[in-house]
């Protein structure tokens, strides 16, 4: 079965409905799927919900499907960047289900592995563990949280093979590989596709059978907060 | 005179045990690097997927693909590792990680902290502080003792959404350093030049002996 597509447009076709739920990787702007993001931008989808741990900022990442109002809800842990996010989410116009990171994380990845739902002490006595079912575990306290389940899954990773075997840089993996992993359908954005077995199969970070659809691209990779520290006399 | 946030940084620092692996929040955490005595050693964690965070980088060098749980620009070090984040989450709700130091808006004596949240202003979101609150073996909160308007921020009961209950261990002022302890708090330290009559004044907690 042929992975590669000619761009992100192509790798969408016949995936995206409105109302669809999209798992999306990236951490801030750091890993980001922004191709994909676009095409998903100029195709017009509507009624999304979206998992992701952020939502990009204003014009950029999923910022972009905030303002043509493309996302219908978000399911985010921190959202703090984006005023666009806060003005609609203040107003009404958008649905927000936050969660914790690490529990965005693991549902992530529990979806991924068939596991519908696990106990997490994160959130107990908060508002997170409201109308949650609580259990009790060798004396301390656990609430449910489920796997996520998505109809798509949209990562980036650096390199991949034409398998989809990929690997990812530095921080730049973050929510992809959970991500990836709880999708029915992935399709991945990489930087560079290389020709099987020029990657280590002992440094393969996500194996080939998560992803279905394969691009390559050039990525802008903005970078949020550019901090910096002087250099020495 | 009051601690500054330096100084604040400078004792927190001396809650780090040579070793171990630790979790720095933004804000006045990010300071504490700066203060790690001489001979202990500290692997930093950042939840975005790495250990071994190093220093920012010089200008010019900055990889929009190595950012920290601040989205701030850092570097690596020879021991950094990175991994995703489900992985970085299982070591803190596994209990891998020995602290996490983090700013607070309010900690109540029963060790109650409210940090993510302000109904109806300021919506941003828990990121993962709820997630290691819940999971590091100790929560060591940093913060200013009073908010802008005087008001203590060391309550009876929290009265913001809550991040954790009875998570806090030991909390670090511009004023000293408290425990939670049973009934309340214990004074361990204070700042220097600060009494105790100022530390009890500043407190809306029990102050326990």
């Amino acid at each position: 079965m042929k992975k590669i597509y000619g761009s992100a447009a192509e790798a969408l076709d016949g995936l995206l409905s409105d109302g669809m739920l999209i798992a999306a990787g990236g951490f801030g702007l750091c890993g980001i799927p922004e191709l994909l993001i676009d095409a998903i931008v100029a195709d017009g989808v509507k009624d999304l919900t979206v998992a992701s741990n952020n939502a990009g900022v204003d014009g950029f990442g999923l910022g972009k499907l905030l303002e043509t109002r493309q996302i219908k809800k978000m399911m985010s842990s921190y959202v703090g960047e984006n005023a666009e996010f806060m003005r609609q989410y203040l107003s009404g116009e958008l649905e927000l289900e936050f969660n914790p990171q690490g529990t965005l994380a693991e549902r992530m990845r529990s979806g991924g592995c068939g596991i519908p739902g696990f106990y997490t002490k994160t959130g107990v006595g908060t508002q997170i563990a409201e109308g949650k079912e609580h259990k009790d575990f060798n004396g301390e306290t656990y609430i449910l949280e489920e796997g996520i389940f998505a109809d798509l899954a949209i990562v980036k990773a650096w390199k991949a093979d034409e398998t989809g075997n990929a690997i990812f840089r530095k921080t730049a993996r973050n929510f992809n590989p959970p991500a990836a992993m709880c999708g029915k359908i992935c399709v991945m954005e990489v930087e560079e596709i290389v020709p099987v077995g020029t990657l280590d199969p002992d440094s393969i970070h996500l194996p080939g059978i998560y992803v279905h659809r394969l691009i390559q691209g050039a990525h802008e990779k903005r970078i949020e907060k550019v901090t910096t520290r002087a250099k020495e006399a | 005179m009051p601690w500054d946030r330096n100084q604040m940084a400078a004792r927190a620092a001396l809650e780090l045990e040579d070793g171990t692996y630790v979790n720095l929040g933004i804000g006045i955490p990010t300071l504490v690097p700066n203060f790690i005595p001489e001979g202990v050693n500290v692997t930093l964690q950042s939840e975005n997927g790495m250990l071994g965070m190093g220093p920012f980088p010089y200008e010019g060098d900055e990889d929009p693909d190595l950012i920290n749980a601040g989205k701030q620009t850092i570097t690596e070090l020879p021991s950094t590792v990175y991994f995703d984040s489900a992985q970085s989450f299982g070591m803190i709700r596994g209990g891998k990680i020995a602290a996490a130091i983090l700013g607070a808006m309010e900690v109540a004596e029963n060790g109650d902290l409210a940090n993510w949240m302000i109904p109806g202003k300021l919506v941003k979101g828990m990121g993962g502080a709820m997630d290691l609150v819940a999971g590091v073996g100790r929560v060591v909160v940093v913060m200013d003792h009073t908010n802008k308007h005087g008001d203590s921020k060391v309550l009876k009961a929290c009265t913001l959404p809550l991040t954790g209950t009875g998570v806090v261990n030991r909390i670090i002022t511009n004023l000293g350093v408290l425990d939670v302890v049973e009934g309340g708090l214990k004074i361990l330290e204070l700042a220097d030049g600060v009494t105790e009559a100022q530390m009890r004044d500043a407190t809306e907690a029990t102050i326990v002996d």
